[in-house]
């Protein structure tokens, strides 16, 4: 039960430092050489100190859901981009059509009749469900075992310049999280993961919804405060983007903090191996 | 400690499994003794369907009305999807002001009829000026004027076995069916006019059906049978309409 929590150079650290990494064209083409540094590594010293890596870095419940949205979002954009083709224009209020003036011609053709229109639509919400119900779990747990206060608030003392300058600089100058850094999030991740959280996820579930005449005869409010169906819709499409956008951030940070690792921590819970796998 | 640990993770799975599986049985009679189960419950997509229609018909009441709007806010462009009945009957029908079109109601109903246009109009007249969305993303606000289909249902008296209401359109090419929550609702017509007039050619004259809590799809124009039904088992393909084999869900209320 004991988790010694020492400092020592983590793997990608030390990768960083003997400029392995530097040369990579890809954040992601740096992973045979980490995986290369970490074998040598291993055989070496990490034995020794095996309980120090063997600390638990995400809940069991975490994980789960996080691999099951990732592919219910996954769904949701493919089928989301297959309904936007039927009518790449977007509006503002409550109507619009060909022959109307739009707010946005999106550079895209007009795809319809094709196969994946249909079946895009029922992929949609049998994947919204996975996503809001998955969600919801997420959500009613994270309160339920204090994960957003311990894992996500930031502390008063993250709010300062001083701090947010340090995270906006080692961001800036592609510097990899220290061992320590790794095992919680800087301020800037639990501001972005707090907003995917708690705004873009309920605005994109309510401007779907707000797009339902059947939902919107009794709550007509959750349309009426966009300014409209067609403004909902609009909405719908930029939050999804933002969304996109998140999605490939977040991707391009975890390639940066050392892909094997932080993948490892969310399949396997696990910061580090204790153990080489033989 | 980690015996009793893995002991009571053992008891509590055991019981949460055990009320998980009886819970999903009481959810599926209950959803099929309350019609909560639509027509495409089956397939891979089946289980999303069924949470979308039996969420929304747990939500919905027979009485809450789809958003209506100002005469104001008539959409100046009503955008015209599809093309009319192309052949020569309906051709006839168009040049004799449709004096000889029929829109004949039979199934479960006590008195099956026959009705003209001039029949449809001797009912009560309703208004609604309500959305038309179509699912491809594009909408527009119209007036739609004619008679509530609760109405013609009550003239020719349904059987308490009723559970749909199908409607074919007049080239026998479009058909699509209803729920009976939808079928008695208030805003869901048969209508015969369009924004103070006559329903034009283009919206599906003389009679199209308006299902205004659903997208635009269900609203299927050329009416000229209705069939009122328990079960969709040997109507088509079994799935309520032929949107499901095309992908597209048969409850459209999202």
């Amino acid at each position: 039960m004991d988790r010694l929590r020492t400092r020592r150079p983590t793997l990608d650290e030390r990768a960083y430092r003997t400029g392995s990494l530097l040369s990579a064209a890809s954040p992601c083409a740096k992973f045979p050489a980490t995986a290369m540094a970490e074998s040598a590594y291993l055989s070496g010293v990490a034995i020794q100190n095996s309980e120090v890596l063997d600390s638990q870095r995400h809940s069991v419940l975490v994980r789960v859901t996080h691999w099951i949205q990732t592919l219910s979002f996954i769904a949701l954009v493919l089928s989301g981009i297959a309904i936007l083709l039927a009518h790449p224009r977007l509006y503002w209020g409550e109507t619009g059509a060909v022959g109307t003036p739009s707010l946005i011609d999106l550079p895209l053709p007009f795809v319809l009749d094709v196969p994946i229109r249909g079946p895009g639509r029922y992929l949609h919400f049998l994947s919204a469900w996975v996503f809001v119900l998955t969600g919801l779990l997420y959500v009613l747990s994270g309160f339920f075992t204090r994960h957003f206060q311990k894992n996500l608030v930031p502390s008063k003392t993250d709010f300062g310049w001083k701090p947010i300058l340090r995270v906006v600089s080692n961001h800036a100058r592609l510097k990899r999280p220290s061992e320590e850094e790794s095992r919680s999030y800087n301020v800037l991740q639990r501001l972005t993961y707090l907003s995917v959280i708690f705004l873009l996820s309920p605005l994109i579930i309510i401007t779907g919804l707000a797009m339902s005449p059947a939902v919107t005869s009794v709550f007509p409010v959750i349309v009426n405060v966009f300014g409209g169906q067609q403004s909902a819709r609009t909405i719908h499409f930029f939050v999804s983007v933002a969304l996109v956008l998140f999605l490939l951030v977040h991707i391009a940070m975890v390639c940066l903090a050392g892909f094997k690792n932080r993948m490892r921590a969310m399949i396997t819970g696990r910061n580090a191996a204790g153990k080489e796998p033989s | 400690m980690s015996s009793s640990l893995s002991r009571r993770k053992l008891i509590t799975t055991g019981l949460a499994t055990a009320a998980g599986v009886s819970g999903l049985g009481v959810a599926a009679v209950l959803a099929q003794r309350y019609g909560l189960i639509p027509p495409d419950h089956g397939g891979i997509f089946g289980a999303g369907e069924t949470l979308t229609y039996a969420a929304q018909r747990l939500l919905t009441s027979h009485h809450s009305l789809a958003r209506e709007f100002n005469r104001s806010e008539i959409s100046k462009v009503a955008f015209v999807n599809g093309k009319p009945p192309q052949n020569e009957e309906y051709q006839r029908h168009v040049a004799g002001g449709f004096a000889d079109w029929r829109l004949t109601i039979e199934g479960l109903v006590a008195h099956p009829t026959s009705f003209s246009l001039a029949d449809l109009k001797r009912f009560p007249s309703r208004s609604q000026i309500t959305h038309q969305a179509c699912e491809e993303g594009w909408s527009f606000i119209a007036e739609w004027i004619g008679v509530p289909l609760s109405t013609v249902l009550n003239f020719v008296g349904v059987s308490a076995q009723a559970k749909y209401v199908v409607y074919r359109s007049f080239d026998g090419f479009w058909w699509d069916s209803i729920d009976m929550p939808d079928a008695w609702h208030p805003q869901t017509f048969l209508a015969y006019g369009m924004n103070g007039g006559e329903l034009s050619v283009d919206h599906g004259a003389p009679v199209r059906m308006k299902v205004a809590r659903q997208l635009g799809y269900k609203s299927v124009k050329y009416i000229s049978h209705l069939t009122v039904t328990d079960s969709m088992k040997n109507i088509g393909d079994g799935q309520g309409s032929p949107s499901p084999a095309a992908g597209y869900s048969w409850y459209a209320g999202i």
